[in-house]
């Protein structure tokens, strides 16, 4: 493996590494025939992501003809190559990056200013080729935004906060934040943004569903799409299936898959597909509300004020995304032949999991896959069911 | 009980906000009493709290460009709420650029004081953003805890200097106690002290000045004009009581006092415009 990065696409690939450090903790390489494929996970695996750079995207671009090779590393190294991105762009005019076959060892050699050359040696190890699955095109729910709206929406919520949940209608989005204990909730702020479907380049609801997934990861991706500004693409379809985010251009492409919370067990039981919608909040009354709407008796009844619609699913309990140890999530759980067939079993199997899960997992191909396989869509048969709990590398 | 407030001016909404989140700086907890002309945050002094109190006072009329309210019954028309001024901070300073923000009290899972903005967007369609803050509604039996606090009957006024002086120097001094002796005259000088085992250090600030208390001050008058003007009177209190009210406030004073109470309390005052704000630190022996 032998690629050369040049000029303002040092940052981009460092930006990339930032954003993938907001995943996992090891970044997965695989150079392939038709792009660098940079991956990480997290380790409750409800959260991937995936960046591929297309030949074009450096001045040089060899990979090892034969056997395909893949590794990984720890993402930290990697991202202290890039450490100051600020003085990255001004100082490095290229980077190099190397396979060193016989120390075993990836180089990455940063051509700077004044024929200063920082060379890092970073060991690595062998991996299986680490690939979600998930098919973002046949997602109900599909919406294009540039970074600033996603941005200006997430600026009001707090650094601390998990979750979020985006709900969506025709004409709208609603972003609020997910508080999920019950308890919590009487003491819990709850915070609220509704956005035009104007405001998105793209807006298209195939059903109304609200999705609860974890805002750190899009802050991530988020730090990516505004330095490059490129448009964010989001797709959903109804809860507990994952949300896709990505970033496309002709040279790259980035895609986060991010689980998201099942909904509430009993209502999922006659949840068929497109039947589930979530009543969706009142149009929004800003400049034309009544006092009298807000008038608080302090009795027991409750006044029907805006998003009165409730709480969001207080019936569910902790998100167990890597927070629990893994046997936990299981005790109650009653298919444990499952797993042997989980390999072949397809997106049907997916209705019939026991209810105790919280975030529903992603699909990962942990095999090796035929050296052909490069779309970021594989064909399922080869990939296995890896929960989110069933972490077992 | 209703309650419903609006600000459009954008310099209104940034002193609002600066004044919520001085007050969020000082306490985790207050009261807010909401009255036809005025709004009040308040701590009343409780061992919990340090024995620290609080009392901070806006016009109403001064932020608010439409403001209604109904209390609990026309005889006693105002509304009492335990509200975390952090969240309040934290809802406002996301806003700062809204184009109109209301502060309403509604009626959500649980009382709230909802704060909704509409934000400028480039599309026709506004966007709005609410944040509800949960707040617990005080029954009227327990209102009493909540009055204006009686200005000590102090021995010495005075004129603070620099906040951002007195925060350099009390910073510097909590690294070698826990305790700082504020003394004052009525000659203008005042004196920050500490003293410990291995160390003592005083800064001594002279020409600030006292503040000519009318007839309606709660001294007698006598007692401290007949005092020696160079007679020092101190309180000994917790540095980082001190420290906080230095490091949160965010007011800008027009005005900062000092009232003295001889190894009893002192009591900081910070005026601006229609903002007044009261804080006591218990001395300690």
């Amino acid at each position: 493996m032998d690629c050369v990065v040049t000029g303002g696409n040092v940052k981009v690939l460092a930006k990339a590494i930032h954003s993938l450090s907001r995943i996992g903790d090891e970044l997965y390489v695989e150079p392939q025939e038709d792009a660098l494929a940079l991956r990480s996970v997290n380790s409750s695996r409800s959260a991937y992501a995936c960046f591929l750079f297309a030949p074009l995207f450096f001045s040089r671009y060899t990979i090892p003809s034969g056997h395909a090779f893949r590794c990984k590393m720890a993402i930290k190294s990697v991202q202290a190559v890039f450490r100051s991105l600020a003085s990255l762009e001004k100082t490095v005019e290229k980077c190099h990056i190397e396979l060193d076959k016989q120390k075993s060892r990836l180089t990455f050699t940063l051509h700077c200013k004044h024929g200063l050359l920082k060379t890092h040696n970073l060991s690595f190890q062998d991996s299986e080729s680490l690939q979600a699955v998930f098919d973002k095109d046949s997602c109900a729910n599909v919406f294009r935004a540039q970074p600033r709206l996603l941005v200006d929406t997430v600026v009001h919520f707090p650094p601390s906060l998990e979750e979020v949940t985006v709900a969506v209608s025709d004409e709208r989005m609603w972003v609020r934040n997910h508080v999920d204990e019950e308890a919590e909730q009487s003491k819990a702020m709850l915070t609220e943004l509704c956005l035009a479907s104007d405001e998105f380049d793209h807006f298209a609801v195939g059903a109304h569903n609200s999705v609860t997934f974890c805002l750190k990861e899009l802050r991530g991706l988020l730090v990516f799409a505004e330095s490059t500004g490129l448009p964010i693409s989001m797709y959903f379809d109804e809860p507990g299936s994952p949300v896709v985010l990505s970033v496309t251009d002709s040279v790259l492409e980035g895609d986060f898959v991010l689980a998201t919370l099942s909904d509430d067990p009993n209502h999922r039981k006659n949840n068929s597909r497109r039947a589930h919608t979530p009543p969706p909040p009142p149009p929004d009354d800003f400049m034309n509300d009544d006092i009298d709407a807000y008038l608080i008796a302090m009795d027991t009844s409750i006044a029907p004020g805006p998003s009165a619609t409730g709480p969001p699913t207080p019936s569910l309990a902790r998100s167990t995304f890597s927070k629990q140890p893994a046997a936990a999530n299981h005790k109650t759980r009653i298919h444990s032949e499952e797993e042997e067939e989980e390999e072949e079993e397809d997106e049907k199997a997916d209705l019939d999991r026991p209810p105790n899960k919280k975030f529903c997992s992603l699909f990962f191909g942990s095999v090796l896959p035929p050296s052909s396989q490069m779309s970021t869509q594989p064909v399922t048969s080869q990939e296995v069911l890896a929960s989110d709990s069933e972490d077992d590398t | 009980m209703k309650f419903r407030g609006k600000i459009i001016d954008v310099a209104c909404l940034n002193h609002f906000t600066r004044v919520i989140t001085t007050i969020s700086k000082l306490t985790k907890m207050c009261v807010l009493r909401l009255t036809p002309d005025n709004l009040f945050f308040v701590l009343s002094g409780k061992v919990a709290n340090g024995g620290v109190s609080m009392w901070c006072e806006l016009s109403q009329a001064n932020f608010f460009d439409e403001y209604q309210m109904e209390g609990v019954s026309s005889e006693d028309n105002e509304i009492c709420l335990e509200v975390t001024p952090e969240n309040l901070s934290r809802a406002l300073k996301t806003v700062q650029n809204a184009k109109a923000v209301k502060v309403k009290l509604t009626k959500k899972h649980c009382p709230c004081l909802t704060i909704a903005a509409e934000l400028p967007t480039l599309s026709s369609a506004s966007r709005v953003v609410t944040h509800d803050v949960p707040v617990d509604v005080i029954p009227r039996r327990l209102w009493h805890e909540f009055k204006e606090p009686n200005m000590p009957d102090f021995d010495v006024s005075i004129y603070l200097p620099p906040l951002k002086t007195m925060k350099n120097i009390v910073d510097r001094m909590k690294n070698l106690s826990n305790f700082l002796v504020i003394e004052a005259n009525l000659n203008g000088e005042m004196n920050l002290k500490i003293e410990t085992d291995l160390v003592s250090v005083t800064t001594h600030f002279k020409d600030l000045g006292n503040p000519p208390w009318g007839d309606d001050a709660s001294q007698d008058g006598g007692a401290s004009q007949s005092r020696d003007p160079e007679a020092m009177v101190e309180a000994r209190v917790d540095i980082r009581r001190l420290q906080q009210f230095l490091m949160g406030q965010q007011v800008n004073p027009s005005k900062a006092m000092c009232n003295i109470v001889h190894q009893r309390v002192v009591h900081l005052i910070l005026l601006h415009e229609d903002v007044s704000l009261q804080y006591f630190i218990p001395a300690v022996a």
